[in-house]
């Protein structure tokens, strides 16, 4: 927020008044970015810097420092390379599922007649339950003999079971889950389509489709892209609906439970955290590759921060 | 989980203004919810803080200590998260940081070569230590000992049991063919048939593993644990596993199923053989007790004809933390919670076996126990899993390759599993 005040054009003789103001803005900033410093990048250069050694709590007596060797050992490894491909293909998979299914939603809820509020509520449910908590209503859904939807969909299968069933079932509830999401953001930018722009539109003749893609899309289109950049970061960190799901089992572990794996279970903080540093990597590209190539402004900035 | 494991202590001092306590309750739930930092509450210079995984009665036998010790110590029992994964993360948590809130631990058997190497734990020695090993049976107490010290003391223990339909099978198969030959038979015959077990990726399926491996004299890691064999008997046990899950008699979701699903499965009625721990009788008898008339059980089936399998033995520890400020009290008091007395009522009361032969011979162990000479026939020759400090990569990296089990092709595995287990024992590789 500061540094949005700090970027307004400033005269060319600042007053006296000007400089104590914002010398005090600096100071009222200070606290809360120090705080930021310490509670993210400290962090973050701590994993950094573990991530150099080999280092088990297990044996602290062999602490030492490795260099590039556990970066080396990490993308050498199958189970690595693996979870990475179950990550990017639930990310990619769901989040295009999401987006069709939301911008649906969204077209509803901003057309709604009547109980708008009420419609509105009640696409937000699944939103609104604890990750963990619909995964084990889902799990149980699909467990042959407690569930109702394993036996309904596959007589005598078990598909959390089988690599191929139970990551399209992690999809599905990653979907149910944050298509409300979705939604909601892609709302958000349905009210940035002036509706006189359509009414002209539909005076030149342009028929429903037309209006939506050549129109609405072009319009809403920094709200989609943060819509999608939201969902894709969120999603490339897929970890709660696999650890109650399956667990990871059957080659359906996504990079977060590898490292969480690694770190916690194994008590590996070397190999842990280079896992870590490398999901941070990623994320810091996808957001980047958004920014940049597609374009996507911050929520709140304006036409400035795209390209 | 505010304040998990911060009960306010009876015997602590006493706070006079109410509001002032209030606070500080919720400060220390705050600071608890942190799962941070240590929050002992405030406790006087003879509280021993117990971290015990939730058991029903346990707190019975806490209190009964503190009244025999006469005030030398005030044991205090925090209950630690339920799952084994949760338990062992917070106190790792905990003493990486040198926390110096915990006493007495419980270590899951598998647990206390990891602690031990990390220096978490302290050695048992001298008078202590002849105390915990005078009637303890050998198989526990191995579960107990790191490097030839012995630094835990153990508190019970476990052994899995072949659990059979009597009007099925008249007798328990001996071999892991003759039953999955049983099953197979039965199965023709139209009848209940399911083999039930814990085939699902996790330690479940690693204990099987291991008793195989046992049974047929092999090794997966050396003597010494440190380094990684996977020999032909380990190869033999592969061929087994592999052999039940192809053979058409396993329920459609073995391969996700735990201790839990396994007892469900067999108290449907679906199945006629369980291999599982002996809380399933319990079980039963609450739930089923149509099914318990029909129900046998026998040690778990061997790999050749005429040698009796090694079955994996499972259990608890209870450890002295390196960081207590007062082990000679938590020393004291460890023996008290875990002397015959103590674990015959938990015994009785929470269905946990003994580890100190004597107990099974006590007379109201018959009526809880009927299959209690049988668990200590296993248990005086048991498949103790290789003590190591990796003890837990190594579980991780097995029950991988082992899951699920229909799929395990066992030469190329072995050759695998060399690799993987010795990575696992160097903290070099990456656990799946």
């Amino acid at each position: 927020m500061v540094q949005q005040q700090d970027a307004l054009p400033v005269a060319k003789a600042i007053s006296e008044g000007k400089k104590a103001e914002r010398k005090l803005g600096w100071l009222l900033c200070a606290p809360a970015a120090l705080v930021m410093l310490a509670v993210t990048g400290y962090p973050v250069l701590y994993a950094l810097w573990l991530s150099f050694q080999r280092f088990d709590l297990k044996y602290p007596d062999q602490r030492e420092f490795v260099g590039l060797d556990n970066y080396i050992t990490v993308l050498g490894n199958g189970y690595w390379w693996t979870a990475f491909g179950v990550t990017v293909l639930v990310t990619v998979v769901s989040v295009a599922i999401e987006f069709v299914l939301g911008m649906g939603l969204a077209l509803i809820m901003h057309r709604a007649l009547v109980g708008r509020g009420l419609v509105r509520t009640v696409t937000l449910i699944p939103y609104g339950i604890v990750t963990v908590v619909a995964a084990f209503s889902w799990r149980y859904a699909w467990t042959p003999d407690t569930g109702y939807l394993a036996n309904a969909i596959t007589p005598d299968g078990a598909p959390l079971t089988e690599h191929a069933s139970a990551l399209a079932i992690v999809v599905l509830a990653e979907v149910w889950k944050t298509t409300p999401f979705m939604a909601l953001l892609l709302m958000a930018g349905l009210a940035l389509v002036p509706d006189d722009l359509l009414k002209a539109a539909a005076m030149d003749g342009a028929g429903p489709w037309q209006r939506f893609v050549k129109v609405m899309l072009p319009v809403m289109k920094p709200a989609i892209l943060v819509a999608v950049l939201f969902r894709t970061l969120d999603a490339f960190r897929v970890f709660d609906n696999i650890v109650v799901l399956t667990s990871g089992a059957q080659d359906t572990s996504s990079v977060s439970v590898l490292a969480y794996n690694n770190l916690i279970k194994g008590l590996n903080l070397g190999i842990g955290s280079t896992m870590s540093v490398l999901i941070f990597i990623a994320v810091a590209l996808i957001a980047w590759i958004f920014v940049k190539l597609f374009g996507t402004a911050a929520p709140g900035s304006d036409d400035k921060g795209r390209r | 989980m505010l304040g998990r494991g911060c009960d306010q202590q009876p015997g602590g001092p006493i706070v006079r203004v109410r509001r002032t306590r209030r606070a500080a309750v919720l400060g220390a739930s705050l600071v608890c919810a942190s799962a941070l930092t240590a929050c002992a509450p405030a406790s006087s210079a003879n509280t021993v803080n117990l971290y015990s995984a939730p058991e029903e009665n346990l707190q019975q036998n806490v209190d009964r200590c503190n009244a025999e010790s006469g005030g030398r110590y005030n044991i205090v029992y925090h209950k630690l998260p339920r799952d084994a994964d949760g338990q062992r993360e917070q106190m790792v948590r905990r003493l990486a940081a040198g926390d110096t809130g915990l006493d007495i631990l419980y270590l899951d058997v598998t647990w206390v070569g990891e602690f031990a190497e990390a220096k978490w734990i302290r050695e048992w020695t001298g008078q202590d230590k002849a105390d915990v090993e005078r009637g303890t049976l050998q198989g526990p107490l191995q579960t107990a000992t790191w490097d030839g010290k012995l630094y835990a003391a153990p508190k019970n223990t476990n052994v899995q049991l072949l659990w059979y339909r009597k009007d099925l099978v008249p007798e328990p198969p001996e071999t892991w063919q003759e039953m999955i030959a049983g099953a197979q038979r039965l199965k023709q015959e139209g009848k209940p048939h399911w083999i039930s077990l814990t085939g699902a990726q996790y330690e479940g399926v690693y204990v099987h593993f291991n008793t195989l491996v046992e049974s047929a004299g092999g090794r997966v890691i050396s003597e010494d644990g440190r380094t990684a064999v996977v020999d032909d008997g380990a190869v033999q046990a592969m061929q087994a596993l592999r052999d039940l899950g192809t053979a058409g008699v396993t329920s459609a979701s073995m391969n996700n199923a735990k201790e839990d699903d396994a007892r469900q499965e067999f108290e449907t009625g679906q199945a006629a053989f369980q291999l599982n721990w002996p809380f399933v009788y319990a079980s039963m008898v609450e739930k089923k007790p149509e099914l318990v008339d029909k129900v046998g059980w026998a040690r778990l089936p061997g790999l050749r004809p005429g040698v009796p399998s090694k079955s994996t033995i499972g259990g608890a520890n209870y450890a002295v933390s390196s960081y207590s400020t007062k082990p000679d009290l938590a020393f004291e008091a460890t023996k008290c919670l875990r002397n015959p007395e103590s674990q015959k009522f938990s015994a009785l009361n929470d269905g946990v076996p003994p580890t100190i032969e004597s107990v099974y011979a006590e007379p109201e162990m018959a009526a809880e126990y009927p299959m209690r000479d049988t668990i200590l026939e296993a248990l005086k020759d048991p498949g103790v899993r290789p003590v190591t400090p990796a003890a837990q990569n190594v579980s991780t990296v097995l029950s991988k390759m082992l899951s699920p089990i229909g799929e395990i092709d066992p030469q190329p595995t072995a050759v695998r599993m060399r690799t993987e287990v010795q990575n696992a024992l160097e903290s070099k590789g990456v656990m799946p």
